[in-house]
């Protein structure tokens, strides 16, 4: 067992943000815990899962880890519900409606936003749903502030009956720092609250709790400008008072430590009225807020002059070296350029692993990729646009590649009429999000070519199970959905339902041609697990005996372990050149899944004998 | 308060898979053991996928931002060259890096895209960093495990850190002799490895 999990009241550990929410929401006495992973939030759940005396799950998606989790807080446990912004998007359905309902036992999301998108789609401000959603919005600095905070939201959502979101972003979620920790709480359980014209949202019963919703407003932005999670950091130096929340706040109290700091931990609604008398104090306002002018539109809107993005960057995280010159410029101080100096390096873009079972599939996409089109969806296979395969048309979000495939054949141009659309996505994104595309596409009596890649585990997250892998968040045996079964039950013939091991790279080349020429939709789905879970076995290394003509075959399938020795340029008689290039294989990488010997022109890639490893 | 240049601050970079982090992780306990404030953090998107990995470490009586500021890193330890090559601005200017020399390319440079760096150890002695380099693979390799690379270079910047080094060998020893005792006194072998290989790559740092 992880050593947090035993941690003694007031010890202190290195804990990251994840790990700190974890402990703080364990400790105010939750019951439910759930959450789809999603980057950089997916440690929070996994820590919870440690904790004995919590019924942690991974849910299909969003919606319903949320909708489990109301479904406890009804009937008087405290729940969470973990996410990425992303994934808020999804949930959004039953968040928009439960804010109206309110809450029995507490009821706390944390969502953890990619600021800097270092594993996104998109970069989008969480703090957004405080007012869409008519929700409080904590946001810690720190890994101390949000174990304090994940205790300190099921209080305030069960004194004000709202849901509470905890804004995270990477730079929370991923710092280590110190913690001070405390110990679980004996949570009184509420009970069944037994009240249909509170849980029942029909517009009757809606219109009603419209009424309360507006006192609770009102309530909300008195408490904001009362509460000890917003305060003041005196300084001396009065010319700019800074308002900020969340790891801006570190970097404006180590870039400018004389000035004043009013520092927003209940960030919405906004304690407008304390800002205007901390106004008073300084001689101009600036707000420093990762990453949308959200604080800053509504202080202007209620008179209360200040700048922030006039200034400071829009997208992206800051840092001290970021905000420190245009503000220093903005005081008329004089300001040393950035240095930009850097030495030259080639990138070293995140890439499919040694093995990968998707390599094959992406080989055999990258050949065919000038007669079809290829959509695809969220996960490592995203990786698939990249080079060598650059082998995706589009990317856009959860379940995407399946609805926008069929899209695709019914929007196209008349001589796109013939080119056939192929969707690719991963087990647990199917899961979450491409069954009802599916289903779209059989009912309307689309034609889509799907490669369904299912490598037993939600892998760019890091490997987590899913319903689809046979075991759930604790490691215990749990039922395992039959992926062939689930699309002959929506509609796929079943002579077009195609498994295939993607290692027989010849065998995934003939089927996805025969699949694609076909006039109705099909279902390849592939069977080989994620070489990063321990599902995955090895075989001997594979070697290059004499022979390698240069012909670079072998390169195109992207595995990393096939490394370059020499360069050389042949030209034909024709006059025309040709670029070779010779390789070899890294023994302590190769796995020996023999996708490169299936490409091999000359056949001179072998396994590693006892022999060699003597020599 | 403090300000950064009172903090130290440690930058460990190389390659998602490496043990890039759990080597800060010993540093940032080192820390701790010294009761001093800590934070570690990494930018590293889709670590697993061989992607960059660059783990910040600061610690002193309080630390604020957790990423270190360009041209304030007190030391580099790059578990491969061309990492270290492209965090070498990030040093200030005394800084130390402590380099494994052993190349890993990633398919871009093997499908001819881009060409690795003929000398990184080189061009970063040239714009003036101390840069100590020995092939921490190959040390391994002879120690007969792959995954000693990371106590071998913590053994390679022993040396040079503004605290007693024997520090981070007790660290890493201890947490062997309680989770896999088997292990304890081979790390401890590759530290001391790692400690003469930096020694011998004096000569060449300044």
């Amino acid at each position: 067992m992880n050593a947090i999990v035993k941690a003694h009241a007031q010890s202190k550990h290195l804990l990251s943000g994840n790990e700190a929410i974890a402990r703080g929401v364990w400790e105010a006495g939750v019951k439910v815990a759930t959450a789809y992973p999603g980057t950089p939030s997916t440690e929070i759940l996994e820590n919870l899962a440690l904790y004995p005396d919590i019924n942690a799950q991974w849910s299909v998606n969003e919606k319903v880890s949320l909708e489990v989790a109301i479904g406890a807080c009804v009937v008087g446990s405290r729940a969470f519900c973990a996410m990425k912004h992303v994934g808020v998007n999804v949930a959004s359905d039953a968040l928009m409606s439960q804010t109206l309902a309110g809450v029995n036992g507490g009821l706390v999301l944390a969502v953890a936003d990619d600021v800097g998108l270092s594993s996104s789609q998109n970069e989008q401000d969480t703090r957004f749903w405080g007012r869409f959603a008519h929700l409080p919005i904590l946001e810690p600095c720190d890994s101390q502030e949000a174990y304090e905070m994940a205790i300190r939201a099921f209080d305030l959502s069960e004194k004000f009956g709202v849901p509470i979101i905890i804004r995270l972003t990477t730079r929370v979620c991923h710092v280590k720092s110190l913690v001070t920790v405390g110990e679980r709480l004996d949570y009184e359980h509420k009970g069944f609250l037994d009240n249909p014209s509170k849980w029942v949202m029909v517009p009757t019963n809606a219109k009603e709790l419209l009424k309360e919703q507006g006192v609770r407003d009102k309530v909300l932005k008195a408490y904001t400008n009362e509460t000890d999670l917003n305060w003041i950091d005196e300084g001396s130096d009065k010319r700019l008072g800074f308002v900020t929340s969340g790891p801006a706040y570190l970097h404006v109290k180590g870039t400018f430590p004389d000035a004043p700091v009013f520092k927003m931990g209940f960030s919405y609604p906004v304690p407008i009225e304390a800002i205007r008398a901390f106004g008073e104090t300084v001689d101009k306002l600036i707000v420093v807020e990762e990453t949308e002018p959200l604080v800053e539109t509504e202080l202007l809107a209620a008179g209360v002059a200040v700048h922030g993005k006039d200034i400071l960057p829009r997208t992206g995280e800051l840092s001290p070296a970021i905000i420190e010159n245009p503000i220093k410029a903005f005081l008329g101080e004089e300001v040393e350029a950035l240095d930009e100096s850097s030495l030259p390096v080639f990138p070293r873009p995140p890439t499919m692993c040694v093995a990968c079972p998707h390599l094959s599939p992406y080989y055999c996409l990258s050949k065919l990729h000038k007669k079809v089109r290829i959509a695809g969806d969220i996960g490592c296979y995203t990786l698939g646009a990249g080079h060598p395969w650059k082998a995706l048309d589009t990317t856009t979000c959860m379940g995407a590649s399946i609805s926008m495939a069929l899209g695709m054949t019914l929007g196209c141009s008349e001589e796109d009429k013939k080119k056939p659309v192929v969707a690719v996505i991963g087990d647990s994104t199917f899961l979450h999000m491409g069954m009802q595309p599916l289903l779209d596409v059989i009912y309307n009596r689309g034609n889509v070519t799907v490669l369904l890649l299912d490598n037993r585990a939600t892998g760019m997250t890091g490997g987590q199970e899913n319903a689809g892998t046979g075991f759930d968040i604790n490691g215990n045996e749990a039922p395992r959905v039959d992926f062939a079964k689930i699309v002959e039950a929506i509609g796929v013939n079943p002579d077009r339902i195609r498994p295939v091991d993607p290692y027989e790279m010849p065998t995934m080349f003939k089927i996805i041609k025969e699949e694609i020429s076909k006039d109705e939709p099909s279902v390849i789905i592939t069977n080989q697990p994620c070489v990063l879970t321990d599902r995955f076995k090895k075989n001997p290394p594979l070697k290059v005996i004499d022979g390698c003509t240069g012909c670079t075959n072998c390169l195109s399938t992207g595995c990393p372990a096939i490394i370059v020795t020499h360069r050389e340029t042949e030209v034909r008689k024709s006059g025309k050149e040709i670029e070779k290039a010779f390789v070899t294989i890294e023994t302590a990488a190769c796995t020996g899944c023999n996708l490169c010997v299936s490409t091999c022109g000359p056949d001179v890639i072998k396994p590693l004998t006892p022999r060699d490893f003597l020599d | 308060m403090t300000n950064s240049n009172e903090l130290t601050n440690i930058l460990v970079v190389g390659i998602g898979g490496q043990g890039v982090m759990t080597a800060s992780e010993i540093l940032a306990m080192a820390a701790i053991e010294m009761d001093l404030d800590v934070k570690k953090t990494e930018v590293a998107g889709m670590a697993q996928r061989g992607g960059v990995v660059a783990s910040h470490v600061r610690f002193g009586k309080k630390v604020l931002s957790p990423a270190i500021p360009k041209g304030e890193a007190d030391i580099i330890i790059g578990f491969e060259p061309a990492e270290s090559m492209r965090w070498a601005t990030h040093l200030k200017k005394e800084g130390v890096a402590m380099v494994n020399t052993l190349r890993i390319t990633p398919p871009v440079v093997n499908v001819g895209l881009f060409e690795y760096p003929e000398d990184p150890i080189g061009e970063m002695r040239k714009m003036g960093v101390k840069t100590y380099d020995f092939n921490a693979g190959e040390i391994a390799k002879e120690l007969g495990e792959m995954r000693l690379v990371n106590t071998i270079m913590m053994g390679g910047v022993s040396e040079y850190l503004p605290f007693d080094g024997e520090l981070l060998k007790s660290i890493i020893v201890e947490k062997f002799r309680q989770k896999k005792p088997e292990l304890a006194d081979l790390n401890d072998r590759a530290f001391e490895a790692g400690r003469k290989a930096a020694a011998l790559s004096a000569q060449n740092a300044a």
